[in-house]
């Protein structure tokens, strides 16, 4: 299988863990990655806060590109990145004024069907059983907290995926890995997203409240497949515990991880060595 | 920076940006009972949807809530009525942000969005070290904070040790696309 | 030679203040075959009326034409007129004057002018109308009752107390409805059973009541005063004629285990069962889905232990016949299941409600069925998760309603009533208990219905709060509710330990597939349509069929049993004669040029066109034809408009008189 791959600026910054991962797992299971050549930015929070018209255009950009380097179908791996992608495909094909409007302003054909896929879409398209059949190391130990976050899910109409109340599709995977995942309350539930910067307080507590129901819960672990999300809740999870007294020790595996340790890949060759809550004792020794 | 009443956007025009019918929301709540932010703002989506239905539009654009919303998507994705809140929401940004009307404690928000812009319209892709220090530099300077020059200061070592910060600039060879995409986005009306 | 009368009204000032009349009448004297033209202030006054007979008489008329108000006003009257005079009623036509004239022109030459042309394409009209007879049709004096709930046992108990049989068709094994469950009945708190299981006795014992539970229609055929009705009585394996309904079967029974229909889950049941002990009739039904001797051919405890020898394993399912006059429909409502398990793409339920996850997430009727004191809790408020008595309880209204994203749009009206109830039945049962209430409005607008509610909160302390709830979710045993209070403006979240969804109402399953047996419309939520919303809330456009109760439109139990009163008068005024009267402006088909293509009997909304032969006194069959059924035939002219050999047409509408009144203008 070989699919376009749009990193986004997260996956080639401080995030570069998350595309090392998506590399390793999905070479793994035979899914060739094609980087677009010359992608930009999606405009993430910053283009759909400040202005409508770049909201559109930097994605539908990327979707031309595509388009021209002969892509069908696209991977994704951040879901802020996929969804202003899915938003952009969506208005443009549904109001022809916008789409000629959009294509003058992005020098390039744009006509919205390119698919865009999430991480979790792609293990589904390779098959889950084929990658229950390809595990050479049960996860067993792992008791997985899986955390879908907010753009993975909705808005429904758009994301099109999965139940945006109860998502199963992230619990099907790592079930394969032969881990656990455990029934808790914060799968759909906002981190603080992009705000690390600009609003901190509000990341700590949000992520606080998801760390504290998956400690609740039984969960040894979370699982992410979204780069803002394991930032908040991997890289911060230090000054959470700080600022709320609590200890958590609750280390974040992008799927991406779980899917390569069960399939025998190693710590270096993910990158889980690079995550800032350290890992499981069990997960350590693949 | 004067702001023309006159000039201020009708809930009409707030309903055409963000695609969405706002006279369809009959104040049912939901969206206020699902937001996670909803505790500390000033006006919890129902009432900002309110003040807009009203034409109380300048209320609107300058809470602060609109800046504390974190675009979470819960409210759009449960009203019962299918209006689009967070496209609301961002409707409201985007216009308070044009007539320089946004918050001024919801300030540092309002820098990070702006900075970040900047920073890929320069490289087409996020430089992140420059958007650090151009972020922190301009907090400091509008609110003389200078704890903001300290913020996760000591992360910045374990970053590096982890391979994760990049001092290579990122960027595009065809950044003049950018440049026109941005000017044609912002400068030609911007809506 | 035509000798017409043309009667021109002022309507006081509503024609004549726009048209001429005077003018009007003076030049309809010159129109071909118009013997008199008269004009007075209020045609449709007694002297009014008794100039047109005068003149009947002594111009020796023939037809007429009242130019005056819409027919849907006076048509009859001015027809009554007539036919006192001895003119034939169906020679009289309207101008309308005054709705198609007067009331939307202003200028006084062109609208007498216009009026004047009215007129002489009416008289066209006249020229050609036949001297119709009223079509008379014989009436079964029985009624057919679908559905045995409150509406249905009020409908039977009218029209069989009026003196005419009834046949009452129950697919449940008892009749009673929902009322049957409920606890206690808003806003008297009236135990509902005791209101009701007198009338349910009545129906079961009335001499002119015919009840058939267990049991489905299965096909309708016919027209009003004429219906013949198949019927399936489901195979109850239980011999009706030996049992006595002493429950021994039901006490033997190992299989205890099924979830109970009438207590919605929250109990269980065996499988030869009772729905509830006062059920009518007595007697019990066998799940053929569980049982095990039917199934496997194992067990048959009860069949041993039955004195009478009333169980019947070769028991199936029978189909029965009966002739009606009329039909009431009353078949009720089921509520909206919240879970994900929906038909329809658009109604997907509510996964953040956790309806079907956590078990102390309930429905409205299934927490009736807790407090009622024939519950499978005997009437303690219990979760069923762990069997503790909640000390708080979120009621959650407008589930499924009031919701264009993933439910219903329509207000399901009783649920804020029975809420309040809801408060106050928990907190007489739990006096330390506390009620919580999210509600978007209150909507208590029947008689001491607001009272009621103000009542739950002032004296009975339940706590409201004007917001929706956002999300569900369970935390070390309790339910962590996530709402909102917009009058406050804040967010709302409250600990529970039990949640009851007051969910939708709609209309009963199977509601789609007997409105088209019956040729009754129904709208986009599979209500029933009346006649006219206003005036006409009890029939249906289908003539005989009748509708009441909750299978129209989400409504109270008061409203439901007099809309079943209605419609039983409704069938009363059509029993009341030994035949019904029909008007004749009905199609009729030419059967000498009918070429049998049978594309009217294709068309019919109304199935109103039946193919027939015509056959020799021998036998022979000389042509196919298609033929009017004039009971029920409603003159819509859509036959007239297909047929390719123009021999359809309408009585008093036909098409020569349409040309002539063209060509009358022209």
């Amino acid at each position: 299988m070989k699919l376009g791959y749009y990193p986004g600026c997260a996956l080639h910054g401080s995030s570069n863990d998350y595309e090392q991962s998506v590399r390793a797992s999905l070479a793994a299971l035979g899914v060739e990655l094609d980087e677009i050549d010359e992608w930009i930015c999606c405009g993430a929070t910053a283009a759909h806060s400040l202005n409508h018209k770049l909201a559109v255009a930097l994605p539908a950009r990327n979707l031309a590109l595509a388009r021209q380097q002969g892509h069908a179908e696209i991977l994704a791996p951040c879901p802020m990145c996929s969804m202003q992608l899915l938003k952009a495909a969506r208005a443009v094909r549904g109001d022809a004024a916008l789409r000629a409007e959009i294509e003058t302003i992005v020098e390039a054909p744009v006509d919205g069907g390119t698919g865009v896929l999430n991480l979790i879409q792609v293990f589904e398209r390779a098959g889950i059983d084929k990658i229950k059949s390809a595990v050479k190391r049960p996860l067993k130990e792992l008791k997985a907290a899986c955390y879908y976050g907010c753009l993975l899910v909705r808005p429904p109409a758009v994301a099109a995926f999965d139940d945006a109340e109860q998502p199963r599709s992230m619990e099907a995977v790592v079930a394969a890995t032969g881990a656990a995942a455990v029934e808790w309350n914060y799968r759909t539930e906002c981190c603080g997203a992009g705000m690390t910067m600009a609003n901190p307080e509000t990341v700590l507590e949000l992520s606080h409240r998801i760390l504290e129901n998956a400690a609740a819960h039984g969960a040894n672990c979370l699982a992410v497949a979204c780069p803002m999300c394991h930032v908040n809740l991997d890289m911060k999870q230090a000054a959470i515990e700080k600022r709320y007294g609590s200890h958590y020790g609750l280390p974040v595996y992008y799927l991406s991880d779980l899917v390569g340790m069960a399939l025998g890949l190693g710590a270096t060759e993910l990158g889980t060595d690079r995550h800032f809550v350290a890992a499981p004792v069990g997960a350590k020794e693949a | 920076m004067e702001t023309t009443l006159s000039s201020l956007p009708g809930p009409r025009e707030i309903e055409s940006l963000s695609h969405t019918r706002i006279v369809q929301c009959y104040q049912c709540g939901k969206c206020t009972a699902g937001c996670p932010m909803a505790g500390q703002m000033d006006a919890p989506p129902t009432r900002v949807m309110r003040l807009v239905q009203l034409g109380d539009v300048e209320a609107a654009l300058r809470a602060k809530s609109i800046w504390q919303c974190v675009s979470c998507q819960t409210c759009s994705a449960r009203c019962p009525k299918e209006v689009d809140c967070a496209g609301v929401m961002d409707a409201l940004r985007q216009l308070a942000f044009e007539r320089g009307m946004a918050s001024p404690a919801e300030r540092r928000t309002v820098i990070f969005q702006r900075a970040f812009l900047d920073n890929i319209r320069r490289y087409g892709r996020l430089n992140e070290l420059e958007l650090i220090a151009r972020f922190k530099g301009e907090v400091f300077l509008r609110g003389r904070a200078v704890g903001v020059l300290f913020e996760d200061a000591d992360l910045a070592p374990k970053l590096q040790q982890r391979g994760k910060l990049h001092v290579r600039r990122q960027r595009v060879k065809n950044r003049g696309v950018v440049e026109r995409i941005f000017s044609r986005a912002l400068d030609g009306g911007g809506r | 030679m035509a000798r017409i009368g043309v009667f021109i009204c002022w309507c006081g000032e509503n024609i004549a203040r726009t048209v001429d009349v005077v003018q009007a009448a003076e030049a309809c004297r010159a129109i071909p075959g118009v013997r008199c033209a008269e004009h007075y202030k209020y045609m449709c006054s007694e002297p009014g009326q008794a100039l047109i007979r005068g003149k009947i008489a002594s111009e020796r008329l023939d037809g007429a034409v009242v130019a005056s108000c819409s027919p849907h006003m006076h048509l009859k009257t001015f027809r009554r007129a007539a036919a006192a005079a001895g003119l034939n009623p169906y020679r009289i036509e309207i101008a309308n004057v005054r709705e198609h004239c007067s009331w939307v022109h202003h200028d006084k030459a062109t609208a007498t002018a216009k009026a004047i042309d009215l007129i002489r394409m009416a008289a066209a009209k006249v020229r050609y109308d036949r001297p119709l007879e009223p079509i008379r049709v014989p009436v079964t004096r029985r009624a057919l009752v679908i559905g045995g709930g409150v509406a249905g046992i009020q409908a039977s108990l009218d029209i069989a107390d009026a003196g005419y049989e009834v046949v009452l068709v129950e697919r449940d094994p008892s009749i009673g409805g929902k009322m049957a469950g409920l606890s206690e009945t808003f806003p008297t708190l009236d135990c509902s059973q005791c209101i009701l299981t007198p009338r349910m006795v009545e129906a079961g014992q009335h001499p002119r009541i015919r009840l058939h539970t267990y049991s489905e229609v299965e096909d309708v055929q016919g027209f009003i005063g004429n219906f013949e009705v198949t019927i399936r009585k489901k195979a109850r394996y239980v011999d009706m004629t030996k049992c006595t309904g002493c429950g021994e079967c039901m006490k033997v029974c190992p299989l205890k285990r099924t979830l109970s229909e009438f207590d919605f889950g929250m109990g269980t049941r065996p499988a030869i069962y009772m729905p509830f002990p006062q059920a009518v009739p007595a007697r019990p039904v066998v799940d053929k889905n569980v049982c095990a001797k039917i199934i496997r051919n194992g067990c048959g405890l009860c069949e041993k232990k039955c004195a009478p020898g009333a169980i019947n394993w070769k028991d199936h399912d029978e189909l029965i016949k009966e002739k009606v006059g009329a039909i009431v429909v009353a078949t009720g409502y089921k509520l909206y299941s919240i879970g994900r398990e929906q038909k329809s793409s658009k109604i997907t339920g509510y996964g953040e409600y956790g309806y079907g996850k956590y078990k102390d997430v309930i429905d409205a009727l299934q927490f009736e069925r807790l407090v009622s004191a024939s519950g499978p809790t005997n009437g303690e408020i219990k979760r069923p998760s762990d069997g503790k008595v909640p000390q708080s309880i979120v009621f959650i209204a407008c589930v499924g309603s009031r919701d264009n994203a993933k439910g219903l749009a329509y207000c399901s009206k009783i649920c804020c009533m029975y809420t309040a109830k809801h408060t106050m039945l928990y907190k007489h049962k739990v006096h330390s208990g506390q009620a919580h209430v999210f509600y978007m409005d209150i909507r208590a607008g029947g008689k001491g219905y607001d009272e009621f509610v103000r009542r739950a909160i002032e004296q009975d302390g339940a706590k409201y709060y004007r917001g929706r709830v956002s999300k569900i979710t369970l935390e070390n045993g309790k339910l962590i509710v996530r709402g909102a209070d917009t009058l406050a403006g804040t967010p709302v979240t409250v600990e529970a330990d039990m949640v009851v969804l007051a969910a939708a109402m709609r209309p009963a399953d199977g509601i789609e597939e007997l409105a088209q047996k019956l040729n009754v419309g129904y709208d986009e939520n599979g209500f029933l349509l009346e006649s006219h919303p206003k005036l006409r809330p009890v029939e249906t456009n289908s003539a005989g069929v009748l509708i009441c109760g909750a299978c129209h439109a989400p409504k109270d139990i008061p409203e439901s049993v007099a809309q079943a009163s209605a419609a039983a008068s409704k069938v009363a005024v059509t029993f009341a004669a030994s035949e019904l009267t029909r008007e004749p402006e009905i199609a009729r088909i030419n059967e000498q040029t009918c070429a049998a293509c049978f594309a009217c009997v294709r068309t019919c909304p109304y199935h109103a066109v039946e193919r027939a032969e015509i056959r020799a006194r021998n036998g022979t069959l000389i042509k196919y034809t298609a033929r009017v059924n004039q009971g029920l035939c409603m003159g819509c002219g859509t036959c007239v408009a297909v047929c390719p050999s123009k021999s359809a047409d309408i009585d008093g509408f036909s098409e020569e008189q349409i040309y002539s009144m063209v060509e009358a203008l022209a």
